[in-house]
């Protein structure tokens, strides 16, 4: 027993010595990377700059919600800059016009001051003859630059769609995307939604205090639904649409819906009949 | 009553009185004649070995199944030509317990396919023992009464080595059974061993209509020894391994493809404890259940599933008697543990999307313990029995997965869910030569079965609609009364009997309209719910008259009723039944002719899916011949079932699956003394 517990301490001494060797020999913060975990989606490289973008999930662009982590390194010496301001404009230029889609503000992580986070919603995919790209204006150590890059955007390996883009019956053209869950469980989980309605071509904003009613249904297994779903109705904090959903086991879900705008009138979707399987406005996941 | 196979039930031993005295004498040392005297229960002989009478024997080597059916008071729930479910008093599994040797084992099908009972063979046991509502109590808390099957063992008698082989082939579903077996035993120690391999295809209802997927196939191996450690002490030990493949379930919709049990246990023995207590026996036990559903031979199912599902139980028991004046006691400690878990993946039949999946048990443990102890007073003249029984239950959802599944339906649900249980009965029998009265009173109750408290979405067949469990339930209380009187002469026995169950917080499933179902083609969703009452009341007349003294006559009509607090049908209670024969038996040949049948069912609940069971009558005959040879014998009996054919079924089959038209069986068992 002695000998076990002397081996056990010398063993915990030693881990603990080497760790604070690799802690003390080396510059600051910028050692650990703070993105390690997560996946380069791309690297645009102007201006004796790399702009690095991550995703904690996605591989890529994809159709849907993206949310994005930002950091700019100066090639030349390697360093990451701290606070820089960015502005980011994707453009999706089809055969007989150009638009942009919902995008977030670009604002510094609240851990890491070399990184900044926001979201794009693609509503569409690249093809050979329309294709996005984005544009960054950014400020680092007080001088402004911009860089324009085309980007690959797809449809996600899955091919489920997150993301609606529709004509309201307000004659109001709308972005609706999910922004969880994307882990799904067999549980009841929280869904997250953002609404978007566009002002113009180029620009897009929140719509607030709309509902979206949610009908989540297996259409490989009679077309059934889950009990115990709430609709998703907006919070002001996140502004987003928050409500639960249900799922009462793995498998593909189509999440009809139903966008109801604040004095409960249906812009867009049906319900869910013995003849109507599918409301034209829906989620779909498969886990 | 039920009876597609009438033909066995002058196997039923009623009471000590006809009771062969060798099977009391297979106990170790305890004698509880007088137990069964007092106590209402019925005890089917299932081995004949050790009866040396094989006439009693309808069926030599008829399934457990047909054996249990003969019981007056249990009716067989069937889904197939196989693994039939028993039901005492017109209640289900969940209301009974059902012990092997007094052994702790659950099925691990969620859709009721393999009952306790279809994980042994005749071959392994030696009877069957019936108690009916809390009298039956001594290995687990029921409402509606326990079926005990005793193992058949060598119990240290000096017989030597001695075997048997046995064959039997019916006719109508060509189903072919062999078995063997060789046991040696002497006062210091035994060992038995069998084996029985039975293989039946589709079955032909009356009028040669094929019942498809009635088909099964399944062996059976058991082996059990004992060995005296001290002339006052002895180890036991048995092992069954019971295997079935390819059963067909005709009334559902889906096979089975594999349903295996291995069932072990250790017991130890001694003649006495500390002194005065008596007859300490002592087992540790273990079973493991499989069962592995499957549609893959089914055409036109809207979705393939795998359903498959694990029971595993831990257990112990010891108990002790103690002999005082005129007091009789026995006191019982035991407990187990049971894992069940099943789970449910559906592939969509669009190739391309991921196979749905869920757990339908969600890997439920259940930790119980319990105390019972009875007390068998003598009042000079008559006698009273007085036993009870309290347990501690926990119910634990071990796996996040389900847990996480369950709280869709119940937000606050516990992880873990303790409950007590408790039974107290009272039991009482008076002689005024002829005449026997016996009454009782009683109060128990339980706790939601595995399904109840934690099923999800599993679907029911009979009613057509998924069912939900629910955690929270309120244990079901019973109480009940009942009492028999019988007037007994030499050449004729009359009884009458009935029992009264009010049964609280009676759990039943009721539709929530606001719930989608999951089940192609089903018609809603049922959640588990406590009625808040119901009753069952259950009488019957039976009669036996000895022509001559081969020559007997025996009949028995039955009436039940099962109603809700709205007065209500309960569903799968027995219409008007009865059943009546003549048996002949001289030693060297026997001979019987029977008739079952039962009235038109007039109280049936649609809601459950029951529509009106009609009437029918079924005849049986059936012949027996000793042959001998030296110092072995062969037993030889032949047979016919619905002799005129008739298509019928009865209430507890399943969707109205029709019964076995007429068949010829023969059996053959030779044995080597």
């Amino acid at each position: 027993m002695k000998t076990i517990k002397l081996g056990l301490i010398t063993f915990i001494a030693a881990i603990g010595l080497s760790s604070c060797s690799s802690d003390g020999d080396d510059s600051p913060k910028n050692e650990i990377d703070p993105l390690a975990e997560f996946n380069l989606v791309t690297n645009i490289t102007a201006n004796g700059h790399s702009l690095e973008l991550y995703s904690e999930e996605k591989t890529g662009f994809t159709t849907g919600y993206n949310e994005l982590f930002v950091r700019i390194k100066n090639t030349a010496d390697d360093t990451y800059y701290a606070n820089p301001e960015i502005t980011w404009l994707p453009v999706m230029h089809m055969m007989s016009m150009n638009h942009s889609c919902p995008i977030s503000e670009v604002n510094i992580t609240d851990d890491y001051d070399t990184v900044a986070k926001g979201y794009i919603v693609f509503q569409m995919p690249g093809n050979a003859d329309e294709f996005w790209d984005i544009t960054f204006t950014y400020t680092v150590a007080g001088q402004e630059f911009s860089v324009t890059e085309t980007i690959d955007v797809t449809a996600p390996s899955d091919g489920k769609q997150t993301v609606s883009s529709f004509m309201g019956s307000d004659e109001t053209r709308y972005v609706l995307a999910m922004v969880e869950p994307t882990d799904p469980e067999v549980a009841v989980n929280d869904i997250e939604a953002l609404l978007y309605k566009m002002d113009s071509m180029m620009s897009f904003s929140h719509v607030e205090n709309y509902s979206v009613a949610l009908d989540p249904r297996m259409p490989g297994m009679g077309n059934h639904s889950s009990p115990n779903n709430e609709d998703l109705t907006y919070d002001a904090a996140s502004k987003s649409y928050k409500g639960k959903l249900s799922l009462t086991m793995t498998g593909y879900w189509k999440l009809n819906l139903k966008l109801l705008n604040s004095t409960g009138e249906v812009l867009k979707g049906e319900d869910i009949t013995e003849e109507n399987e599918a409301s034209s406005l829906y989620f779909e996941l498969e886990f | 009553m039920e009876t597609g196979r009438p033909i066995n039930y002058w196997v039923l031993l009623l009471g000590i009185c006809i009771f062969p005295k060798d099977i009391g004498a297979q106990e170790l040392v305890l004698q509880r004649d007088s137990v069964i005297t007092i106590n209402l229960d019925e005890v089917i002989l299932i081995s004949a070995r050790k009866a040396l009478d094989y006439h009693r024997q309808p069926k030599p080597l008829s399934t457990l199944d047909e054996y249990l059916e003969s019981s007056k008071k249990v009716d067989m729930v069937k889904r197939g030509a196989y693994a039939w479910e028993p039901t005492l008093n017109n209640m289900f599994s969940e209301r009974l317990s059902v012990t092997i040797d007094g052994m702790k084992i659950f099925g691990a099908c969620t859709d009721k396919m393999d009952p306790v009972t279809s994980y042994v063979d005749v071959s392994n046991l030696s009877q069957a023992h019936i108690a009916s509502g809390q009298q039956g109590t001594e290995h687990g808390n029921t409402i509606g009464g326990a079926i005990n099957l005793e193992l058949d063992r060598g119990n240290f008698k000096d017989t030597g080595l001695y075997g048997g082989v046995e064959t039997g082939f019916e006719s109508n579903n060509q189903m072919g059974v062999v078995g063997a077996e060789l046991n040696y035993s002497n006062p210091n120690f035994y060992v038995d061993t069998d084996i029985i391999y039975r293989k039946a295809e589709n079955y032909f209802a009356g009028g040669d209509q094929e019942v498809d997927f009635s088909q099964f196939e399944k062996y059976n191996f058991s082996a059990n020894g004992g060995y005296k450690i001290a002339e006052d002490q002895a180890l036991t030990g048995s092992l069954i391994y019971d295997e079935a493949r390819d059963v067909g379930y005709p009334a559902l919709t889906m096979d089975v493809s594999l349903a295996r049990a291995i069932i072990a246990s250790v017991g130890f023995e001694q003649n006495t404890l500390w002194g005065s207590l008596r007859n300490w026996k002592s087992k540790l036990y273990f079973n493991k259940v499989t069962h592995v559903m499957d549609d893959t031979k089914r055409p036109d199912v809207p979705i393939h599933m795998d359903m498959p599902g694990w029971s595993d139980t831990y257990g112990f028991y010891t108990q002790a008697a103690l002999q005082a004046k005129k007091h009789q006691l026995l006191f019982k400690v035991d407990g187990y543990y049971n894992k069940s878990l099943a789970e449910m993946t559906m592939y969509p039949n669009d190739p391309n999307e991921l196979p749905m999946f869920m757990l339908t048990w969600p890997d439920v443990r259940t930790a119980n313990g319990g105390i019972y102890a009875e007390d068998e007073l003598d009042l000079n003249g008559s006698f009273l029995k007085i036993a009870t029984r309290m347990t501690v239950q926990n119910q634990n959802v071990a796996d996040e997965f389900g847990l996480n599944s369950l709280k869709i339906f119940y937000p606050e649900m516990e992880k873990s869910k303790t409950r007590f249980l408790k039974s107290i009965s009272g039991q009482w029998h008076k002689m005024w030569m002829p005449w026997h009265f016996n009454a009782g009173l009683s109060y128990g109750d339980r706790a939601p079965s595995v399904t109840e408290g934690y099923g999800f979405y599993l679907f029911n067949s009979f009613d057509n609609h998924d069912y939900i469990g629910d955690p929270e339930l309120a244990n079901e209380k019973s109480m009940e009364a009942n009492a028999k009187i019988s007037w007994e002469k030499s050449k004729l026995k009359l009884s009458a009997e009935a029992n009264y169950f009010h049964i609280a917080d009676y759990i039943i499933g009721e539709i929530d309209p606001s719930l989608s179902v999951m089940t192609i083609g089903a018609e809603g969703v049922k959640i588990y719910k406590n009625l808040e009452y119901a009753n069952l009341f259950n009488t019957s007349l039976d009669v036996e008259y000895a022509i001559l003294p081969e020559l007997k006559w025996s009949g028995l009509i039955s009436y039940h009723r099962g109603t809700d607090n709205n007065g209500g049908n309960i569903p799968f209670i027995s219409p008007f039944s009865y059943r009546s024969g003549f048996q002949f038996d001289n030693r060297s040949f026997s001979a019987a002719l029977r008739v079952t049948g039962a009235g038109k069912q007039v109280n049936y609940n649609p809601e459950f899916g029951e529509d009106q069971t009609k009437a029918y009558t079924v005849c049986s005959l059936t012949f027996g011949k000793t042959f001998n040879f030296n110092n072995d014998s062969m037993y030889a009996k032949f047979g016919v079932e619905n002799i005129f054919d008739e298509n019928y079924s009865t209430y507890t089959d399943w969707k109205n699956i029709p019964r076995m038209g007429r068949n010829f069986f023969l059996t053959l068992s030779y044995s080597i003394n």
